[in-house]
């Protein structure tokens, strides 16, 4: 694999493209010359029209009306409110979500237990499911109509309500306490911030456990069980033992996660209202600009995106390059 | 903490991670599942029916399923290419490629929706070229144009953008990693011995591909295919952009829930969000059996590699 890489660096693209003797394959598993070139041309026309030119698209299209109207479209309150949201969101819900995928990994790979494979399944849920569904499910239980809608969640709450006003009053953390008993008295889920955290969860909730589960399977256990036998207690053999085992793909997962999480849509939007500055994620606030007709607006809240998908790419490869190396 | 559950063990930790593993789950995922099945069970038989096979959502769903199962045909067939391509033939910038097929995993809907109805539509990048009121299509390929005074024929031209046809680009879009990245593990593990028995039996290098490797390649080439159809199904942001959404022309499922969603959330309907729980529901028995059938498939695919 090593060799086959440095053979292409040296030979380069066209070179290994169109030389037939020089690649580093055995004559039977080698294509034809004219095979290569026109497989590589199907593929090459196949990514550059369908992904290079979308990509490009972007920025060609946020940049239409020069550089300094696009600048100027990123102080605008409504973006920034936007990408606080955003961020807000991916605060929350990418933390939850890695503190289930260690814990889902870790039940998953280090014990034998009945059911194993149906949870396996049901952790790769949100990924087969509609991201509309997702936001649906948490209209159907806090929603107007729903199992638990405001007046009788903020009945439930109530206790709590007072409790925390009773900390505000007192004096203790008062900001934090003031704004969480405005909360509590009128909880909105639906239309409002914790909504969109939620259907956020939903839509990226496997990715951390999905990229541990197979890597911490083919890892094994047998440095844990030594840890053990050497005396060690739980939390100290995985900060110890599993933990740099295990960063890189941790990391992978939640670069993944991170990024479904900041660029979700269809699950929020059904979740979230569109408030503006107030309920408004960056992808939403995207479509909205976009159905306003500022369309060059529209393509430089996404230009911003695009440019976390394309950081988000680049810190995934650099950390296959790092995982492959080793 | 379950001695029946495990096996004995000195591993601490179980009843803990297990424990909040389950937790977790139900509380983000299977609770709130759950409830789209227990208010669409809220419907009588005979209204559920009504509901959710009314005329507007036959048409929704005919062309969802059509255009999924279009794109993840179309890429099945380019991914197994460009899947081979990248395994295969090594060249500069490999891994930059590599980097972006996955793409429309990073690349959030919304941001691929916008860009792609700005590159099909009449005044894109494609959309100028091909759409029948585009620009250079009317002056070089159409009947009036360059094409029509030297040949005497022209292209009708393709409408893409807010078309049944922008469904299926999206679809293809957001679709295109699945093929690729199930089938390229499977190539890298290739056996060399199996082409080079082939070449030496004398089978010539399009027969090895198409009786050796290519079925070799099925269970995996399959799992992709179904992965993509079902990614496909349920996408919304990247399609509702490009798609037009014409009633009982270019609306899709996803689409049609979220219409009688507002519509409930707006009127105080005697079974609330009933009519969207409905198609809801179909869709997720839907997703349900694909992924039954992905499961099925990878563990095909397992066995069909373990000899």
């Amino acid at each position: 694999m090593k060799t086959k890489n440095k053979k292409s660096s040296e030979t380069g693209f066209f070179a290994t493209l169109f030389t037939v003797s020089n690649s580093g394959e055995p004559q039977a598993r080698r294509d034809p010359t004219w095979m290569r070139i026109l497989l590589s041309i199907i593929a090459f026309s196949f990514l550059f029209g369908f992904l290079f030119v979308p990509l490009i698209a972007v920025f060609s299209e946020a940049l239409s009306n020069g550089w300094r109207v696009y600048c100027a479209l990123f102080i605008q309150e409504d973006a920034l409110a936007a990408l606080r949201l955003s961020l807000l969101t991916a605060a929350i819900a990418v933390p939850a979500n890695v503190l289930f995928g260690v814990a889902a990994a870790w039940a998953i790979t280090k014990f034998d237990f009945k059911g194993k494979s149906i949870l396996v399944t049901l952790i790769d849920l949100p990924f087969a499911i509609s991201p509309v569904i997702a936001g649906l499910v948490f209209v159907l239980i806090f929603g107007r109509h729903g199992w638990l809608p405001e007046q009788e969640l903020g009945n439930f709450l109530a206790p709590l309500a007072a409790l925390s006003r009773k900390a505000a009053d007192a004096g203790f953390f008062e900001d934090i306490f003031r704004a969480l008993t405005s909360w509590l008295d009128e909880p909105r889920i639906i239309f409002g911030v914790p909504g969109i955290v939620l259907a956020t969860i939903f839509v990226s909730f496997p990715f951390v456990a999905r990229e541990l589960v197979p890597l911490m399977q083919s890892q094994g256990r047998d440095e844990e069980y030594a840890a053990i036998t050497l005396g060690a207690n739980g939390w100290q053999t995985f900060w110890r033992v599993t933990l740099p085992n295990i960063k890189w793909g941790l990391f992978y997962g939640i670069i993944l996660c991170n990024a479904r999480a900041m660029g979700e849509f269809g699950a929020v939007s059904v979740v979230s209202g569109k408030i503006r500055s107030e309920t408004n994620t960056l992808p939403l606030h995207v479509e909205i600009l976009y159905n306003e007709y500022n369309s060059a607006a529209a393509f430089a809240v996404a230009s911003l995106l695009a440019m976390l998908a394309i950081v988000t790419l680049g810190l995934k490869s650099f950390v296959e390059w790092k995982t492959t190396r080793t | 903490m379950f001695p029946r559950l495990k096996k004995h063990t000195v591993m601490p930790g179980f009843g803990m991670t297990l424990g909040f593993t389950l937790f977790y789950l139900s509380l983000i995922v299977l609770i709130p599942l759950s409830a789209v099945f227990i208010r669409a069970g809220g419907l009588s038989w005979h209204s559920f029916v009504d509901v959710a096979f009314s005329a507007r959502e036959l048409a929704a769903y005919r062309v969802t399923f059509l255009a999924s199962l279009a794109a993840a045909m179309v890429n099945a067939a380019f991914g197994l290419v460009l899947a081979w391509v990248l395994v295969r033939y090594p060249f500069r910038g490999r891994r930059v490629i590599d980097a972006l097929v996955d793409l429309p995993f990073a690349l959030p809907t919304a941001v691929a929706g916008i860009s792609l109805t700005a590159i099909y539509g009449k005044n894109g990048w494609i959309g100028r070229w091909i759409d029948p009121e585009g620009d250079m299509f009317l002056r070089f390929l159409s009947a009036n144009g360059l094409l029509g005074d030297c040949t005497g024929y022209g292209f009708a031209g393709i409408r893409v953008a807010y078309t049944e046809l922008g469904i299926f680009v999206a679809m293809t879009f957001i679709g295109l990693p699945f093929v690729v990245r199930t089938l390229q593990p499977v190539i890298e593990e290739l056996e060399p011995e199996m082409e080079e028995a082939a070449a030496t039996l004398g089978a010539t290098r399009l027969q090895t591909l198409s009786k050796v490797i290519l079925p070799e390649l099925m269970p995996a080439l399959l799992t992709g295919f179904a992965l993509a159809f079902a990614r496909a199904l349920g996408e919304y942001g990247s399609i509702i952009f490009i798609a037009g959404n014409q009633p009982g022309k270019t609306e899709i499922v996803p689409l049609r829930i979220l219409t009688k969603l507002e519509e409930s959330n707006a009127s105080a309907a005697h079974t609330p969000y009933a009519e969207a729980t409905a198609v809801a529901a179909i869709m997720l028995v839907a997703s349900f059996i694909l992924l039954l059938l992905i499961n099925l498939l990878q563990k095909w695919s397992r066995r069909h590699h373990a000899h």
